[in-house]
């Protein structure tokens, strides 16, 4: 994209947010350390990261919560810095946790939203009637916030944030903690909102989520992103396929190795669980062949799938570590 | 068969779910006024839904009152009643200055619960949203006032200043109150918790309200004491109502109590502001 200063940029900015070198240091801990972003308007996209990672630090910046130490950012072509307003205007932000009044009912919570953005009282009402409805909250539109499931809460948080369809929405974490049914309702909404124009950026630790919904994806670890690019780009600097294996026995582990090298002419790995493997391949046909040859030993297997490969691969891949680990030993460091 | 008809569902689900996202208008950003309205009808709905929270403008004032009347009414001044008519006014403002710190913690529960983030990503007038629960909490301190005053009539209390006496004092009251509580939520959007930030609310209450003029004449203290108890804002607000209760009130006296609430706004109101919008 070509830049003209002051000129074409006001008119038709093709980017929901251009992000250069955002840095946020607390205290000697570098959270975000020089992340470039780039988010073409109408698309979803997807932030993934371990706990931990500096997702949420880096949507606080981009929200205008939290002033960067380092770099620059434009929001639909609006300097992060200079024109806080002009930003606020077009975003909204559903936090990692619910932010709402949980004193107040689903409808008060919706009808003051609406007053805030500037509408009138009785169209701030048919508007929070509207939402509640689409958002399958009718019948708990008089129930106090704080007796809602898990599930509600989070509907009626997103739906807080969009009570004016906003152009950007941040969405962080929206489905951390819920059951698979609620979780689709959550995509439901997200596709939803994507399919009226708006512009997603959400973060997840679930790679499954990111794969299902975003164009594109950034994997970002200690406040570094580390890979940018489609699922399936992301898919492909691993390889083409992933042979994982579940052994019956852990003892065998060794021998299965030996054996799944020798016949794939490919690196195996060892899974944190002491009786999975995985490998990555790139010639199909030779799968079935490995896995006679372990049969033929005497290798006990209990489950294999072979298929491209997850975004957890990507990651394992990416950092050395697998996801879910790294999520672990941070929470117990800090 | 249910799979079709759940599938139907599904998609008239989805319709409504497009629908509603879509038919979204973009109002203009609302004026001052009214977020501060909205603001103000928020805090109104949580004392609908927490009555609790009342508790410290009903019961305090009474327990307040009735304990120190009859506690030190005999011990200090020989008769109840006739200390009441000292008493009552500076304990009305002892009262009405410790529900002040209210203002702080709400506003903190408000921050480590999400939903400072979400107005603070608004495009309105930022500070509307603290002047909203002040002004809601100025209500408050008018109850809290009504009561002790009631109940102090029923025990004997006459002001001399009239009703106008004591409207005026009200008034000083709820002005002075107001100013005070930018102190509270410049602590509240410091402080971490709410348990610290009570034991701050604390430290700096107890000998405001003790080391006044509120239970004594301060001519009976030590002359060190009798200077800081002098210039200490409460004993200043003190003599004002307790002036205009029994009508004995001087301008001067009146002007020191708007002269200490500006200052204390003048201060306090934009550090708030500023914190609100910067805080990390
Ligand atoms: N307000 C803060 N003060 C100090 N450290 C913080 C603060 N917010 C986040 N951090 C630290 O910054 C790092 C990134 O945090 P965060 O952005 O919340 O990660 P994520 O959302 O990816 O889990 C973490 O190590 C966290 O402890
Ligand atoms: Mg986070």
């Amino acid at each position: 994209m070509s830049r003209v200063r002051g000129v074409s940029l006001e008119a038709a900015p093709d980017w929901a947010i251009e992000a250069k070198g955002l840095v946020k240091i607390f205290g000697k801990h570098r959270a975000v350390d020089g992340v470039d972003l780039t988010v073409r308007r109408g698309t979803v996209f997807g932030f993934l990261g371990p706990n931990g990672a500096g997702k949420t630090t880096t949507i606080r910046l981009l929200a205008t919560l939290l002033k960067p130490d380092g770099g620059s950012a434009r929001i639909f072509g609006h300097d992060l810095s200079k024109e806080g307003d002009e930003i606020r205007s077009r975003i909204s932000l559903t936090g990692q946790y619910a932010s709402i009044d949980e004193d107040l009912t689903g409808m008060e919570n919706l009808v003051m939203m609406g007053r805030l953005m500037g509408y009138g009282r009785a169209a701030a009402k048919a508007r929070a009637a509207e939402l509640l409805k689409a958002f399958g909250l009718q019948e708990a539109a008089k129930r106090q916030v704080k007796n809602y499931s898990g599930g509600m809460r989070r509907r009626i948080d997103i739906a807080a944030s969009i009570v004016v369809t906003p152009e950007l929405l941040f969405l962080d974490e929206p489905t951390a903690g819920l059951d698979p049914r609620s979780r689709n309702q959550v995509w439901d909404i997200i596709r939803a909102l994507v399919g009226s124009g708006t512009t997603v950026l959400l973060t997840t630790q679930y790679l499954e989520e990111a794969d299902q919904l975003a164009d594109r994806i950034a994997v970002i670890n200690q406040g570094k992103i580390i890979a940018e690019g489609t699922s399936s780009e992301l898919k492909a600097s691993v390889g083409t396929g992933t042979l994982s294996l579940q052994l019956v026995n852990a003892e065998d582990r060794p021998r299965a190795v030996n054996i799944l090298e020798d016949k794939l002419s490919a690196a195996v790995r060892l899974m944190l669980d002491s009786t999975s493997l995985t490998a990555q391949i790139n010639d199909s046909f030779l799968v079935a062949d490995a896995l006679s040859e372990l049969a033929r030993n005497k290798i006990a297997v209990s489950d294999f799938s072979f298929g491209r490969p997850s975004l957890d691969e990507v990651f394992l891949t990416l950092t050395g570590h697998e996801a879910a680990q790294e999520a672990q030993s941070e929470e117990g460091v800090s | 068969m249910t799979g079709y008809i759940e599938q139907r569902e599904k998609e008239a689900n989805e319709l409504r779910l497009n629908e509603s996202i879509a038919s979204s208008d973009r109002p203009k950003p609302p004026s001052a006024v009214a977020s501060t309205m909205t603001f103000a009808t928020r805090a109104l709905l949580r004392i609908k839904h927490v009555p609790e929270q009342m508790f410290d403008v009903t019961v305090f004032p009474v327990i307040f009152l009735l304990m120190f009347t009859y506690l030190f009414g005999g011990a200090i001044a020989g008769s109840t009643e006739e200390y009441l008519q000292f008493l009552l006014p500076g304990i009305l403002v002892m009262t009405v200055a410790q529900i002040t710190m209210y203002t702080g913690i709400d506003l903190n529960n408000d921050i480590r619960k999400g939903i400072f983030d979400r107005f603070r990503t608004l495009p309105i007038w930022l500070p509307s949203a603290l002047i909203g629960s002040l002004l809601v909490d100025v209500i408050r301190y008018s109850m809290a006032s009504v009561i002790m005053i009631t109940l102090g009539f029923a025990l004997g209390f006459r002001p001399e200043g009239g009703l106008m006496g004591v409207l005026g004092a009200i008034a000083l009251i709820l002005v002075f109150s107001f100013s005070l509580s930018w102190i509270w939520t410049v602590c509240g959007l410091i402080v971490r918790s709410e348990k610290a930030l009570m034991m701050i609310s604390f430290m700096v209450l107890f000998p405001l309200t003790f080391v006044s003029n509120v239970f004594v004449d301060p001519r009976t203290l030590p002359s060190w004491l009798e200077s800081f108890v002098d210039v200490n804002p409460i004993s200043i607000l003190a003599t004002a109502v307790r002036g205009a209760m029994h009508g004995t009130v001087t301008t001067q006296q009146v002007i020191w109590v708007l002269i200490v609430s500006v200052i204390m706004t003048a201060i306090f109101a934009p550090i708030t502001v500023y914190l609100y919008r910067n805080k990390k």
